[in-house]
């Protein structure tokens, strides 16, 4: 089991590293009631840790015992039927669904397959807990439409049902919906925290830290936690016991992204340009979503790049970032902002050096 | 403006409490939309009560057939006297400072000044203070937005560019950085107005942009760059653009 995920804390009170919120959680379900609540933060903060934590501590163990069921919807949709297929994730006492991985159909899902789950109220013998509780991954992808669909559902059945809905960027939430839930801010660890957290895995592993060394591990993590401890274990395969100054091995892709980016600093040619495609397409097809590509690509550039420039580069790649999101093909808005990348460069270059 | 008001409105209107599952068919035309709903569910029902957020969207054939009831936005005191009187009722004691908080935070919208006085109440106790109250809300710290415009008056481009990851890694919403960063623009006394047209143009455009579903981090950044240049007099027209 990769330590990610052994170590990941199983009730709030293991949690090291948002303390405080498990604490004002834990005050928050003692009356066995909750709001409905939106959990948001960067990737790799503890937002499902938490949420899995706060469903124990609502429900026991029970909620521990998790079954994945990939199922199918029929959806009369007036004139056709359409089918729909969706993974859930469910106890007996919660179901956890990402509507947002259907696509553009997903109003479809918070209008039928939602309301229906939300409507069901769980019989309990033993007179305790009169609702379930629903997590929806992923909020922020949702379409407009199904987000104003979703508003509806958390009124109408508050009674029988909690929503706890888990998003990245709250800013894409709906007003409408982040006025009906209790926010949850979940901020990315610090460094100091996510050292405290690698200390405590070596610890039980087991391990002689160097001094320093998880230090190196969570500067190299950009504050996510989940990067850290999986760097942390790649270490640990790679050489044990650990030097003082052993590498911290980059992911691959982002060796590749800081390639292109001296490529594209050396040479600023329609050849090279060509050759930059083929690398981006290399990256798409291992699955890297493009705006992370753009992200990593432009922080590379800002590296190396005088002060005028900068201004300049990173209005072009909030340009080109937000005319992938408004396009379907990635990669046409990637080779524009390498293509514009390179005029701009060349110019100043000519400007500068004749 | 919220439905909540207009809706409980509605329902005692029409007819006697008994009588209201039989005689009022609740629909939510972005809940159960369709022309084929509006056609035959309603087709089969009678009177009709149309609430909507913003009267230009009804076609005028529609409005016209109907009479009109407008709801304002409710002011300060009436929801002033609203959330009192729910604090009576659940035992909860709440300063003057914060009940205006929750007043500005909610910006009017009783909805949402009732959930985070739940939200409030839940967590701290029945004594709820004003940082409470802001801490529920999901509202940003003003010293997180002045850091940010002090980062961009400095003129170093890799200092703004750290106050923008620290500001995306605590999750604050930029929608919301963004909304309080026009604040501290409008106000600030030692700008021309041709720059602070720059920086509101700028501004409006990112908002724009994330409502698109954009990445927050480089419109975050793109906004600190104009605004630099606004605040620093650096040339606003790109050089190298060809």
């Amino acid at each position: 089991m990769l330590w990610v995920d052994k170590y990941r804390p199983k009730t709030l009170d293991q949690v090291i590293v948002h303390q405080e919120i498990a604490e004002n959680l834990k005050k928050l379900v003692t009356e066995q009631d909750c709001p409905h609540l939106l959990f948001y933060g960067p990737s790799g903060s503890g937002k499902k840790t938490l949420i899995m934590a706060l469903l124990r501590q609502i429900f026991g163990t029970s909620a521990e015992k998790v079954k994945v069921e990939n199922r199918t919807w029929k959806i009369d949709a007036g004139s056709r039927t359409i089918d729909l297929e969706l993974t859930t994730l469910s106890s007996t006492n919660h179901v956890e669904l990402s509507p947002s991985d259907v696509g553009f159909q997903d109003r479809y899902i918070v209008q039928e397959i939602i309301k229906e789950m939300a409507k069901n109220r769980p019989i309990d013998t033993k007179g305790k807990k009169g609702y379930k509780v629903l997590v929806l991954n992923e909020v922020d992808k949702l379409s407009r439409e199904a987000q104003h669909s979703l508003r509806r559902t958390m009124e109408k059945y508050s009674a029988s049902c909690r929503l706890i809905l888990c998003c990245n960027s709250s800013s894409k939430v709906t007003e409408a919906i982040r006025s009906r839930c209790l926010n949850v801010r979940i901020n990315a660890p610090k460094e100091e925290q996510i050292v405290k957290v690698l200390e405590f895995i070596g610890k039980k592993e087991g391990l002689q830290l160097p001094p320093g060394f998880a230090a190196r591990i969570a500067d190299k993590s950009n504050r996510s936690l989940r990067r850290a401890i999986l760097s942390f274990e790649t270490c640990r395969v790679q050489q044990y016991p650990f030097s003082s100054n052993q590498a911290i091995p980059p992911m691959d892709w982002e060796e590749y992204v800081s390639e292109i980016c001296s490529d594209i600093m050396r040479e600023q040619s329609p050849k090279r340009l060509f050759q930059v495609r083929g690398k981006l397409y290399e990256l798409l097809i291992n699955c890297i979503p493009p705006e992370i590509i753009l992200k990593k690509l432009l922080s590379e550039l800002l590296k190396k790049l005088d002060e005028e420039l900068k201004h300049e580069v990173c209005h072009w790649a909030a340009y080109y970032e937000h005319r992938m999101r408004m396009g379907q093909k990635a990669i046409f808005h990637l080779e524009a902002f390498v293509a514009k990348f390179m005029s701009i460069y060349k110019a100043f270059l000519i400007a500068t050096f004749g | 403006m919220p439905f909540w008001n207009i809706f409980s409105m509605l329902i005692p209107s029409c007819l006697r409490p008994e009588l209201y599952k039989s005689m009022v068919l609740e629909l939510n035309a972005r809940d159960d939309r369709g022309i084929n709903v509006v056609q035959t569910r309603i087709k089969d029902f009678a009177a009709v009560a149309v609430g909507s957020g913003q009267c230009q969207g009804i076609i005028e054939p529609l409005a016209s057939r109907c009479a009109k009831f407008r709801f304002k936005p409710l002011s300060e005191e009436i929801t002033s006297s609203r959330i009192l009187h729910i604090c009576n009722e659940e035992g909860l004691t709440l300063d003057a400072e914060a009940l205006s908080t929750l007043s500005s935070i909610s910006q009017g919208d009783l909805c949402r000044a009732i959930t985070y006085l739940q939200g409030a109440a839940r967590l701290f106790g029945s004594s709820i203070s004003s940082k409470d109250l802001i801490s529920v809300s999901g509202a940003i710290p003003q010293e997180v937005t002045e850091a940010l415009y002090e980062a961009c008056k400095s003129g170093d481009f890799d200092l703004a560019n750290k106050e923008v990851n620290n500001i995306i890694a605590e999750g604050y919403p930029v929608s919301q950085i963004l909304a309080q960063l026009f604040e501290v623009v409008v106000e600030a006394d030692d700008l021309s107005n041709e720059r602070k047209a720059c920086m509101c143009k700028s501004l409006a455009t990112a908002d724009k942009c994330l409502i698109d579903g954009a990445d927050e981090y480089l419109q975050l950044l793109d906004v600190a760059s104009n605004t630099m240049r606004a605040l620093c007099n650096m040339p606003q027209e790109r050089y190298y653009d060809s």
